[in-house]
């Protein structure tokens, strides 16, 4: 059996968006209630720690969307998988406006607690540079009419890009920054009480359901595209 | 066994990536300083080449029990619990401004041990939690 050949694909990403619009509007209910309603506010914020549920999630997602695209130009530029491209470019739209989403909640966020809307520091430069990194690889492909040039200039913006990941990641604890450090850690104990982390989790895995969703709906344009391609060639 | 030409194209990459990662690393590096979003006062005290003149943030702990506000000038002395720095500020300050609290001050130095700013920004810490819970660890302390 070819799994892997785009008619297989095609059919199993169809159940899959079907599923996930079965079930995300209920979780989204539920996700949102927690976040909105039912979660305690901070001593010292008040409500608007309420943007958190919005933007941390964000945040992860954008920077675990770009890990996924570098790490699919790296595999495809050493064993020449062709569907990887695909996959890569079509991760990479809301990716991109997750960056935005996390940048501009960010925003609103800083406002009332540092008392600014921005500030240059290592994080919020960093996050810029990603979103930058994102554009230059969607821009790619709407620039270079010819694919396979397209992918390769894309490929290499997604690796140079990948660097960028840990500096984020790390710049609140290599460089004095007005960004706090992060509360949940993976090895050691979180800051961040369990009842404003149950949400957060809840709500990280509805945005999570978005991105799968919207992923796949660009996978299956991408699909038809390369299939209608095809379809002329013979003709 | 992997084909020959796979290999070469993942030694390849392997050479690109690390001189990338190397060549980002030196450039950070030469831009430490830069990079700093702020001074705390003992970068201050142990700085050769201050400019008076240029705008500089400081930060670190609003120390407690030195916040004092008469008319319209807010004085308090910023801390890094080795050495500190007394700041003069005339203007609005955030919410979260607060005795025991991180803090960045945007301004001019006046000399080493004195700051005036024109700008202030409060400097959220990483803990989150519900109020009763602080209450309840407040009463703790005691």
């Amino acid at each position: 059996m070819n799994f892997f050949h785009n008619s297989n694909i095609f059919i199993w990403v169809e159940k899959l968006i079907a599923f996930i619009n079965s079930i995300f509007f209920a979780v989204l209910l539920a996700a949102l209630s927690f976040a909105l309603i039912f979660s305690p506010p901070d001593y010292l914020q008040g409500d608007s720690v309420r943007i958190m549920y919005v933007h941390v999630p964000a945040a992860w997602i954008s920077l675990a969307s770009f890990t996924c695209i570098a790490l699919l130009s790296i595999l495809n530029f050493i064993f020449k998988i062709k569907n990887f491209t695909l996959v890569a470019k079509s991760i990479a739209p809301i990716g991109f406006v997750f960056t935005c989403i996390a940048i501009v909640t960010g925003s609103i966020w800083g406002q009332p607690t540092w008392g600014t809307f921005w500030a240059w520091d290592a994080r919020i430069t960093s996050m810029v540079l990603l979103g930058i990194f994102y554009f230059v690889f969607i821009a790619t492909y709407k620039l270079i009419s010819k694919e396979e040039t397209a992918n390769k200039v894309a490929s290499i913006v997604a690796i140079l890009g990948l660097i960028n990941i840990p500096i984020i990641k790390y710049s609140v604890e290599w460089w004095s920054t007005l960004h706090q450090p992060a509360s949940i850690k993976i090895a050691g104990s979180s800051t961040i009480h369990s009842s404003m982390l149950m949400p957060l989790l809840l709500m990280f895995f509805t945005l999570l359901l978005y991105c799968a969703l919207i992923f796949l709906m660009k996978y299956k344009t991408e699909i038809i595209r390369i299939k209608k391609k095809n379809l002329y060639r013979k003709i | 066994m992997l084909p020959k030409k796979v290999k070469k194209r993942a030694s390849l990459l392997a050479v690109f990536l690390s001189a990338s990662v190397f060549g980002v690393f030196l450039i950070l590096n030469a831009l430490n300083k830069n990079i700093l979003y702020f001074n705390s006062p003992t970068d201050i005290k142990v700085s050769q080449d201050i400019n008076f003149d240029k705008k500089i943030r400081v930060g670190g702990m609003v120390k407690k029990n030195t916040l004092n506000i008469k008319d319209q000038e807010i004085i308090f002395i910023i801390t890094d619990f080795k050495n500190e720095i007394k700041v003069s500020f005339k203007g609005t300050i955030p919410n979260l401004f607060a005795e025991g609290k991180g803090v960045v001050a945007e301004g001019k130095l006046q000399d080493k041990k004195f700051f005036i700013a024109d700008r202030i920004l409060a400097k959220h810490d990483e803990n989150y939690m519900p109020p009763e819970l602080k209450n309840i660890m407040k009463n703790n302390a005691k």
